[in-house]
């Protein structure tokens, strides 16, 4: 095993890019996605990485001349945050549907107003219907990980879409922890150099993004809704290959103690690592309580889900941003729905937490657990909870 | 696991001292985790920053509400901070002051082991500026000793370069001059 290194999950990130032998890169810089693109432009500044470093004047931008790269056939990454993400949203629809192969690591932060700086997810909650494969990472490995992943299952010819890596601003992205680095051979090994089945080239001109009459749209709509589901199989196929890579084992679909398991939490990104302390403590003390999480968000493995649920009669899941003014909130009612073709019905309790940086701590994860125990007794749903929200 | 909070003033480095805690950690094959706490930096204004060192590996990633060790690199903030607010009643203080420990109690009311360095004249003296970070990481590796200090000199002069040199010296003699006082 590779020797673990101390250091910023960001830097980690874009030395992943880095080693992952990009071609181009297009960003603007926002906290607390920042480090990433920082320390790429320098490098490519210093001649230390051999790449394109185009800095533009909004994230709008960004997108837009990722797209552009991609085109030409160049293995094209971006990074942004919150109302950079926000600002990308016209453009986002765009590069799915061109089916360009970029690859955007998201600092999850929440979006204004008021301003906040601070981690949740209603950045990302905000564009899950862009078109784009969307992956969380819960660590800094995960980070460094997934990233060559990102590239080898947006550009595989099966695919041809992009990809968002999810992971948690501040919480992750500014965290120093230790970091299992690959080696550049392991990288050249697992991530081919990208071979794009189209490509904009003026010795043989062609259109990309051509208008799409009333005859077309619908078909064009319906190839890429199904390009994105036949993704599935790919991410499970490059986690796999990632496995006989490295040892380290993914799934899209992650369980933590849930065998036998009578409650379980369902939430995604970093804030599974201090719920795997809770599970850990109230295990101690006998009790029954576990993790299910889906690791990939589009396209929602939805079998796999059902499947990884077993027959566990109580289940809590976190969001952590609002849908305003809607039934339930974003992850909520994407479980709640996958789940009501399903013959399981478990009861469902919803919570919400950790929104605008607001801190959780173990011990507000064992009071949820308790109160899931509490439920399977009494078999009654609890109505939404706002956890620590004071009134 | 032990668990640690920095308390200091923007841009004297407390979260650098963080950093290379964990890094120090890490290097010795422990699990660590270093962050600050969260949010626009401002030179001059009360900053805190956390570490985690286990031999475990570390899953939690709230802050860190009740340390085994705290450390303040500018004792002024006792007025506006309980800088001793979770503290474990076994932990340690490690306080940057020309006061003397008795002083300190008095202070804070900390009856627990305490170490007191006077973290600015030693960097005055070696490192010419007010930036008492690296001093106070000598002084808290000698109280604690919570990671190997060759290591940490290692980590130091990865980190400082040209200034690598007078940070270590200053750190040694914080190291060497720290004074101890157990607690009741």
């Amino acid at each position: 095993m590779a020797k673990r290194k101390g250091i910023e999950s960001s830097i980690a990130l874009a030395d992943s890019v880095a080693m992952c032998r990009v071609d181009a890169i297009s960003a603007y810089p926002i906290t607390p996605q920042t480090h990433i693109v920082e320390h790429l432009s320098e490098w490519v500044n210093d001649g230390e990485l051999d790449a394109e470093f185009l800095p533009v004047e909004s994230e709008h931008s960004a997108m837009s001349a990722a797209c552009g790269m991609s085109a030409v056939g160049a293995r094209t990454f971006t990074a942004t945050s919150s109302q950079g993400l926000a600002l990308m949203h016209e453009i986002l629809f765009l590069t799915p549907s061109l089916r360009l192969p970029v690859v955007m690591a998201v600092a999850n932060r929440a979006l204004a107003g008021p301003i906040s700086i601070w981690n949740d997810h209603s950045d990302i909650m905000a564009e899950r219907d862009i078109g784009w494969v969307q992956i969380f990472a819960e660590n800094g490995q995960e980070c460094f990980d997934l990233t060559p992943l990102c590239f080898k299952v947006a550009e595989d010819k099966r695919v041809h879409l992009p990809m968002i890596l999810n992971f948690d601003g501040f919480i992750v992205s500014h965290m120093i922890e230790p970091i299992e680095y690959w080696t550049q051979e392991q990288f050249d090994h697992y991530l081919p150099p990208f071979e794009p089945q189209i490509r904009l080239d003026t010795r043989a001109p062609s259109v990309m993004g051509a208008v799409g009459v009333p005859e077309i749209y619908y078909e064009a709509k319906m190839a890429q809704h199904n390009a994105l589901l036949d993704s599935k199989a790919v991410v499970v196929e490059a986690l796999e290959s990632l496995e006989k890579e490295i040892g380290r084992k993914y799934n899209i679909v992650e369980s933590y103690r849930a065998d036998d398991a009578d409650v379980v939490m369902v939430l995604l990104g970093s804030l599974v690592e201090t719920c795997m302390t809770a599970v850990d403590n109230l295990r101690e003390k006998g009790l029954k309580v576990g993790i299910v999480r889906p690791r990939l968000w589009r396209p929602f493995p939805k079998e796999e889900f059902i499947a990884a649920l077993g027959n566990i009669p109580v289940l809590g899941i976190c969001d952590r941003s609002f849908t305003f003014g809607a039934a339930h909130h974003p992850v909520a009612s994407e479980i709640k729905s996958a789940l009501y073709d399903s013959e399981k019905r478990p009861i469902i309790c919803e919570y919400m937490i950790g929104i605008g940086g607001r801190d959780i701590r173990v011990q507000e994860f064992e009071q949820m657990f308790m109160q899931l125990l509490e439920v399977k007794t009494t078999g009654k749903a609890l109505p939404i909870q706002y956890v620590g929200v004071r009134s | 696991m032990l668990e640690f909070r920095f308390h200091g003033r923007g841009g004297q480095g407390s979260v650098t001292s963080a950093e290379l805690l964990a890094i120090t950690a890490v290097s010795d094959d422990k699990y660590a985790q270093a962050f600050p706490s969260f949010g626009p930096e401002r030179r001059g204004a009360p900053v805190q920053a956390f570490a985690r060192i286990s031999d475990e590996r570390i899953r939690v990633r709230s802050k860190v509400y009740e340390p085994n060790v705290v450390l303040v690199l500018d004792y002024s903030l006792k007025a506006i901070v309980d800088v001793t607010q979770g503290l474990v009643p076994d932990g340690l203080l490690v306080v940057s002051t020309g006061l003397t420990p008795e002083e300190v109690r008095k202070d804070t009311g900390w009856k627990g082991r305490l170490a007191v360095v006077d973290g600015v004249n030693i960097a005055m003296k070696h490192i010419k500026r007010p930036i008492n970070n690296t001093v106070m990481l000598g002084a808290l590796i000698k109280a604690s000793e919570c990671v190997s200090f060759d290591l940490m000199k290692q980590a130091v002069e990865e980190r400082f370069g040209r200034i690598a040199a007078v940070n270590m010296a200053a750190m040694a003699e914080a190291y060497e001059t720290v004074t101890i006082s157990e607690g009741a």
